[in-house]
């Protein structure tokens, strides 16, 4: 054995995930797309002089202005604008972030959730642990996009029309969230069956160790793994259920829009010519989820003990 | 002419850091009729010269140099030549009978289209072929058997079938990769039986791969003893093991436990040569140490344990016994022995002993108070803190996501709630140095380790809390007999310096006679007998122990 200081760099450095990385053009390849897509989203004040939600910077003479590189396109609107005359780039990347916000969100919720659920249900086992794994058999049984409808659809009979629109983004996260907690919970549950089994928490219980800590300290972080697979791909369906929901008009209002949002006010302009307005935030929203994709599949892979 | 000639042959495998060679420039020979061994301890790349006569290295490794000729023929000259000769020429027994049979097919239909493969035969000859191969490898009711799926089969019998494949073409070598390893003593002794006499009848050239150096005495006639992809020695049998030349033979002989008498510590000849007999346990300055009072500190009286299967329905149909009726008391300070074959229940005694199982019947008695029937999580507490346990497996015993550090601190921490983290630190560092493991592991994380240096740490792991009890789950059968031997020695020392009382348990005969004082038989959960170690093996009184003692390999038969 060396006696080199091991470093928090150093072992990331000499890791096998980051030797699988550097051989996997995908994996850089979409992890490049998504820093620049979170970069630009969460940056978007420098990155565009415009902006869509002050009134006094739009024009309603620029409305309709088509991409730059067409016949009547201007240059300072690369994208071309939308009816209102907002800049197509800007309106993209400040959808996105509420896109973003909310995907994380709704992904952080259920994995929170389901984790803790699957855990606990696979650490203990018996009835309990037969309830909650019925339960989610029984939530899979629904869509989650028919999921997600009810619990919005819900949260409007409760919450008062005034309140309604603040509120929406967090109905929208929850709506999201508890649409996708089950898949959580089966992979911590199954990953916790066999971890518990190992010596090394037979060890903890002998020398004494509560259930909760062997749970939290022992057992957690040897099944981060399967999850943060889980987590990648849920976050592309995430961000695919904020922009169907809010397409459907039950997502985020549309005085802040969002991919969803953006891609249904241009779906009206379409046939009439105006293809610009829908077409630019649906690509936006395919390399978006596509890139995530990508990235979580190269993770299952190099993840997943049994593929080595 | 010899059969089988491997002339300079080198394995390597292109890791992404270095490259490992498996083998290196290995030169063996075999003639028909004769047992080759081929022993060595994990690593040494005896395997891999198995695999390279098949051709079946797994990438990345592959064959860098040198030549393989069976009866003529260059195995790697041509690599249709392989395919020719595997199967065919060359059968092969593979470790584990679970997974070596495929178990949606029934054994006939398995060894039918093994032999349709290599010989032109109809159906009907080739079930008469299948069935007389089964006969011959000793399967009763063979006819009847033959339309059996593995699962039917027990493991003794499932090893038998795969022998039967092997030799299903008539094949000239046979090679055994660790062929008994799996299976329990008293079936590795028919299984070598069975290896030796077909032999002798069909005149074949056998390669026996082992890490066991009793199988190597009992039934080779030549052994080449591997290290490190390197042939140390090649030579007859018994040539090697008593009168070894090279320094490390005798110390891989040196090291495997004596079946025939108790010795008081395993001698390990090392290169460099370390002050021996040096204790170091530094671990004793803290150490509150109990005086060994001629009492009786574990009881279990009427022990029963049932696994039930149902889940919904209470039914006694689906319960298995695992532990009927065991009592036995272990005295302060003594190193108890608990032998049984696989299913004999010593493992699940264990877990009960240690509260991870509660008796489905019967007491424990742990220093006069009945450690089953504690309800409160305070008194648990107590008991907790003086009985710890070592695991088999020193790959899954340890946390991968903690420091060593962690790991060792756990218990320290759990049991002293005032200690500041200085002195947890200098505890920490006495705890690995008693186990002769350096003060920088405790910065490193398990995966650095070996098995034998996981045991260590899993051993100051269970010294942390100063236990009265420490409860040995065969601590050194997933190890090599080298690092077996240094593991025991430690356990004797700690025991000596610190008055631990131990509770061993294990299938191997021979390193349960050098570590304990007593030793209860085990079979099919019941208990045989109790006795006195020596008494035991020269004196058994039971059917059963004197079953086990005959038919374990022994390193001593080579002299008689």
């Amino acid at each position: 054995m060396d006696n080199k200081k091991l470093t928090w760099f150093n072992r990331v450095k000499d890791s096998d995930i980051y030797y699988s990385f550097i051989k996997s053009p995908t994996a850089i390849v979409s992890t490049f797309i998504l820093i620049l897509i979170f970069f630009c989203s969460f940056f978007v004040e420098f990155v565009t002089p415009y902006n869509p939600f002050d009134p006094s910077s739009l024009s309603l003479m620029d409305a309709f202005t088509p991409p730059s590189w067409t016949e009547d396109g201007l240059a300072k609107f690369i994208l071309g604008t939308d009816g209102q005359g907002r800049d197509m780039f800007a309106t993209i990347l400040y959808g996105s972030r509420i896109s973003l916000i909310v995907g994380f969100s709704a992904v952080i919720f259920a994995l929170v959730l389901g984790v803790g659920l699957g855990l606990s249900a696979g650490y203990f086992g018996g009835k309990y642990e037969m309830i909650v794994m019925r339960l989610t058999d029984v939530q899979l049984t629904v869509p989650s996009i028919l999921m997600a409808l009810l619990v919005d659809g819900i949260a409007r009979g409760i919450i008062s029309r005034e309140l309604h629109d603040e509120m929406a983004i967090y109905v929208l996260i929850f709506a999201i969230g508890i649409s996708e907690w089950p898949q959580f919970a089966r992979v911590s549950r199954a990953a916790t069956l066999v971890e518990k089994n190992k010596d090394y928490v037979s060890a903890s219980t002998i020398i004494g160790v509560s259930n909760l800590i062997i749970m939290f300290k022992h057992i957690l972080p040897n099944i981060l793994r399967p999850v943060l697979v889980i987590g990648t791909i849920g976050l592309a369906l995430a961000i695919i259920a904020e922009a169907t929901l809010s397409f459907l008009g039950v997502g985020v209002p549309p005085t802040t829009p969002s991919l969803g949002t953006l891609i249904r006010l241009g779906n009206d302009f379409l046939f009439s010519g105006e293809w610009w307005i829908t077409f630019f935030p649906a690509i936006f929203l395919v390399i978006l989820a596509f890139s995530i994709n990508l990235l979580g599949d190269w993770m299952r892979d190099t993840l997943n003990p049994k593929l080595n | 002419m010899t059969f089988l000639k491997i002339n300079n042959l080198s394995v390597n495998y292109e890791m992404r850091r270095e490259t490992v060679y498996a083998a290196k420039k290995v030169n063996i020979n075999v003639e028909k009729g004769e047992i080759l061994g081929l022993v060595g301890e994990s690593g040494s790349g005896k395997s891999t010269v198995g695999n390279a006569i098949i051709n079946l290295i797994d990438e990345p490794g592959k064959v860098s140099g040198g030549s393989i000729i069976l009866d003529g023929t260059d195995i790697y000259e041509n690599p249709e030549n392989i395919l020719k000769l595997r199967g065919k020429k060359i059968g092969l027994i593979f470790q584990d009978p679970q997974t070596s049979l495929n178990p949606i097919l029934t054994i006939g239909e398995q060894l039918i289209e093994t032999i349709q493969t290599h010989l032109k035969l109809s159906t009907e000859e080739s079930k008469n072929r299948a069935i007389n191969l089964l006969k011959e490898v000793g399967i009763k009711d063979a006819e009847k058997r033959f339309d059996n799926y593995p699962h039917q089969f027990s493991g003794g019998m499932r090893q038998r079938v795969v022998i039967s494949l092997a030799l299903c073409c008539e094949p000239e070598l046979l090679i055994a990769d660790e062929p008994t390893t799996a299976l329990d003593v008293s079936i590795q002794s028919q299984i070598l039986d069975l290896i030796k006499k077909l032999t002798k009848e069909r005149n074949l050239a056998v390669i026996l791969i082992t890490h066991d150096m009793g199988v190597i005495s009992e039934t080779t006639d030549r052994v080449a003893v591997m290290k490190n992809g390197d042939l140390v020695e090649i030579g007859p049998t018994k040539e090697i093991l008593t009168k070894p030349k090279e320094i490390y033979t005798k110390a891989l002989v040196s090291s495997v436990p004596p079946t025939n008498k108790k010795i008081d510590r395993f001698k390990i000849i090392e290169k460099e040569n370390k002050s021996q007999g040096e204790t170091n346990i530094k671990i004793l300055n803290r150490w509150t140490k109990k005086e060994i009072i001629n009492q009786d500190l574990v009881k279990v009286k009427n022990l029963s344990k049932t696994f039930d299967d149902s889940f919904f329905i209470e039914s006694t149909k689906n319960s298995v016994m695992a532990v009927d009726d065991v009592s036995f008391n272990i005295k302060e300070g003594e190193s108890f022995g608990l032998v049984g074959e696989s299913g004999s229940g010593k493992s699940t005694i264990a877990k009960m002993i240690v509260n991870l199982y509660s008796p489905s019947a019967g007491d424990i008695d742990f220093d006069n108070v009945c450690i089953t029937k504690i309800n409160s999580s305070k008194e648990m507490m107590k008991f907790r803190k003086q009985i710890q346990m070592i695991f088999q497996d020193p790959y899954s015993s340890l946390n991968g996501r903690l420091k060593v550090k962690d790991i060792v601190a756990e218990p320290i921490k759990l049991h002293n709630s005032s200690i500041s983290s200085k002195e947890i630190d200098s505890y920490i560092y006495d705890l690995l140095e008693s186990v002769e493991l350096t003060q920088q592991s405790a910065e490193r994380y398990p995966h650095e380790f070996s098995g034998g240096q996981r045991q260590r740490i899993s051993i100051a792991r269970a010294l942390a809390t100063q236990p009265r009890l420490l409860v040995c789950d065969e601590p050194t059968s997933a190890l090599d007999v080298s690092i077996q031997a240094q593991i025991l020695n430690l356990l004797k020392d700690l025991q000596e310096q610190l008055n631990l009382t131990i509770l061993f348990i294990s299938h191997d005969l021979p390193v349960v006679r050098q570590m304990c004082d007593q030793i209860a038989v085990l079979k099919n959960g019941k208990l045989c007998e109790v006795s006195k170690t020596e008494e035991l093996f020269n004196k058994p009184s039971h059917e059963y122990t004197k079953e086990l003692l005959t038919l374990m390999p022994k390193i001593e038969s080579i002299y008689n």
